[in-house]
């Protein structure tokens, strides 16, 4: 089998727990991300999500563990793997054209001027930010308008990894689900691979092709991988309708409500913890419509 | 009332609050006696003679007026216009902090950068900060051997101190996120600082620095009392020794009036660097 794109292997974090010993958030953590997928990963607080992501853009160092991207191993931030934070971390001081520029010429120091504006001005364009309001410092932009900008500063830079740390975790209901939209057709557009982070399962449907479940802490782990079995393109009032979807829900409502506790706080005892595939299709096939209505959990 | 806007009631009232001092401040000066009026013993215990008091307003405006006509003639080390004498204060207090500000803004990164540098200096920063710029006088008169220079080591060792610890603990204070976003961008140290973290630390720094010229301009005026020849601190002394009250209190305006403005470039610079977050 070869190598996914992205692989996270044995990676596991520790932090001293303060009186003396240590505390091992996840231990053995194993799995990967294929191009050009979109994976999202979902848990309770506390069980580690934030620290991958962290680990993941090279801004936090696991305890052990590696983490490879096409090949190579991750070490540091780079220009490759973009993220987008929950708090949007714009640059209160620069313009939002500015604050998706200053990326862009940092990834084409070779660019004009005029190039880099012009890029830049097209991926605000994409999320719907145009005219005198890219002029406008973020604090004059309402939360929604903030995290588009911070999305388009990380589209405009192309990596080949992109991280969203819950990036509408603090946006109202009606101005995420436009987002969401957003997003969908920026990365349909590109074919990102995209690593997410969401509390919000119907979010994580709406956009992943896997959901990875993790378990709660300490010693968490990717417990189990989720195929979205929903074909795109996806629109959020269309999807509830199809068969898969409340099946996918209800799995996922069951494993953050009580399995991902009771999975908790095992040790691994060293074995690589890679999680289970799991893969639920209702859809009737086209040429057995009789056997409507089955359900395949296939564990691999 | 009501059709005047809030600034415009303010100024009407400082108006009345100046006019009502100024009123009560000529009214308390009492008035001499023409010769004519006094007894024979009064003249002859000399109560004929001009007797020093301190001047009525109308007369130190007539002063001010004098003074600032002719601003810059030089008639001599003892006679020179009020503006050359504010002119040297102003070049004494700028070379010094300019002098501080090279030193203690790069080292004020380096604290605020490094938690070991801030650790290692801040006990020399806490003992040094305390003592009053003017107990230096006598150790940088006897090492530097020249009353300028002294008085400019002066300025700079006092507006040294809120500069540095401003930037220090602006820069200590520059949101990790903001630092994360520089990272995930590659961009070199050089480049962060500059780009992010000056840009992000600018308010605290420049209100250190207002902090500074204030205490620079306070203490310019002790300096120059001391080390004397020129300035405006030499001239209210000059002044007090030539019993002219008039121009003493005339100068005490002048001091501060720069000191506002100098102030006010500050205030300016600082509305330049804010940020809304």
């Amino acid at each position: 089998m070869s190598k996914p794109f992205l692989s996270i292997e044995n990676l596991t974090q520790c932090y001293p727990d303060g009186q003396g010993g240590t505390m091992t958030v996840f231990e053995n953590a194993t799995f990967g991300v294929e191009k050009g997928e979109f994976v999202v990963i979902l848990g309770h607080s506390g069980c580690g999500k934030s620290t991958i992501m962290n680990i993941l853009a090279g801004l936090a160092e696991p305890t052990s563990g590696v983490v490879k991207m096409d090949g190579y191993e991750v070490s540091g931030p780079s220009l490759d793997r973009g993220v987008v934070f929950q708090n949007y971390s714009l640059l209160p001081w620069l313009s939002t054209l500015k604050n998706v520029s200053f990326g862009v010429a940092a990834r084409h120091p070779d660019w004009s001027k005029a190039k880099v504006l012009d890029h830049s001005r097209e991926y605000l364009a994409m999320v719907g930010l145009e005219g005198d309001v890219i002029h406008r410092k973020p604090s004059q932009l309402s939360g929604g308008m903030r995290q588009r900008v911070s999305i388009a500063r990380a589209f405009a830079n192309h990596p080949k990894l992109l991280l969203l740390d819950e990036p509408f975790g603090a946006l109202d209901a009606l101005t995420r689900g436009t987002i969401q939209d957003e997003l969908l057709k920026i990365w349909g557009g590109t074919g990102q691979t995209v690593f997410m982070i969401t509390h919000d399962i119907d979010e994580a449907i709406l956009l992943a092709d896997r959901i990875l479940l993790m378990t709660n802490g300490p010693f968490a782990r990717v417990a189990e991988s989720v195929e979205i079995t929903i074909p795109r393109p996806r629109n959020r009032t269309e999807i509830v309708e199809h068969p898969n979807y409340y099946p996918i829900r209800n799995h996922m409502v069951q494993f953050l409500g009580k399995r991902s506790k009771e999975l908790a706080g095992q040790a691994s005892d060293g074995a690589a913890q890679s999680p289970a595939t799991v893969r639920i299709e209702r859809t009737p096939p086209e040429d057995e419509s009789g056997e409507a209505r089955r359900l395949r959990a296939v564990n691999l | 009332m009501s059709t005047l806007s809030l600034n415009q009631r303010a100024l009407l009232l400082s108006v009345v609050l100046l006019f009502v001092g100024l009123f009560v401040w000529e009214m308390a000066i009492p008035a001499q006696k023409a010769v004519g009026e006094l007894t024979e013993y009064e003249r002859l215990t000399g109560g004929g003679a001009q007797k020093a008091g301190v001047p009525p307003p109308s007369q130190v405006l007539a002063k001010a007026w004098e003074e600032l006509s002719n601003p810059f003639y030089d008639a001599g080390p003892n006679d020179k216009g009020i503006g050359i004498q504010i002119g040297y204060s102003i070049y004494r207090v700028l070379s010094g902090y300019l002098m501080a500000a090279l030193v203690a803004i790069p080292l004020g990164f380096l604290i605020g950068m490094s938690p070991v540098a801030y650790k290692a200096l801040n006990p020399f920063i806490q003992v040094l900060r305390p003592i009053s710029p003017l107990a230096w006088m006598p150790l940088a008169l006897f090492i530097i051997q020249d009353s300028e220079a002294s008085a400019i080591f002066v300025i700079f060792i006092c507006s040294i101190w809120p500069m540095l610890i401003n930037t220090a603990f602006g820069v200590a204070g520059v949101r990790k996120d903001w630092v994360n976003v520089a990272r995930t961008h590659e961009l070199g140290h050089l480049k962060t600082a500059f780009t992010v973290i000056l840009p992000a630390a600018a308010p605290t720094i420049v209100t250190g620095m207002r902090i500074s010229i204030g205490i620079a301009w306070l203490v310019i005026v002790a300096a120059e009392m001391l080390v004397g020849g020129t300035g405006i601190g030499y001239y209210v002394w000059n002044e007090w020794n030539n019993l002219d009250l008039t121009s003493v209190i005339f100068s005490i305006l002048m001091i501060g009036i720069v000191g506002m403005m100098l102030d006010a470039a500050f205030a300016t610079l600082q509305r330049a660097v804010a940020y809304a977050e």
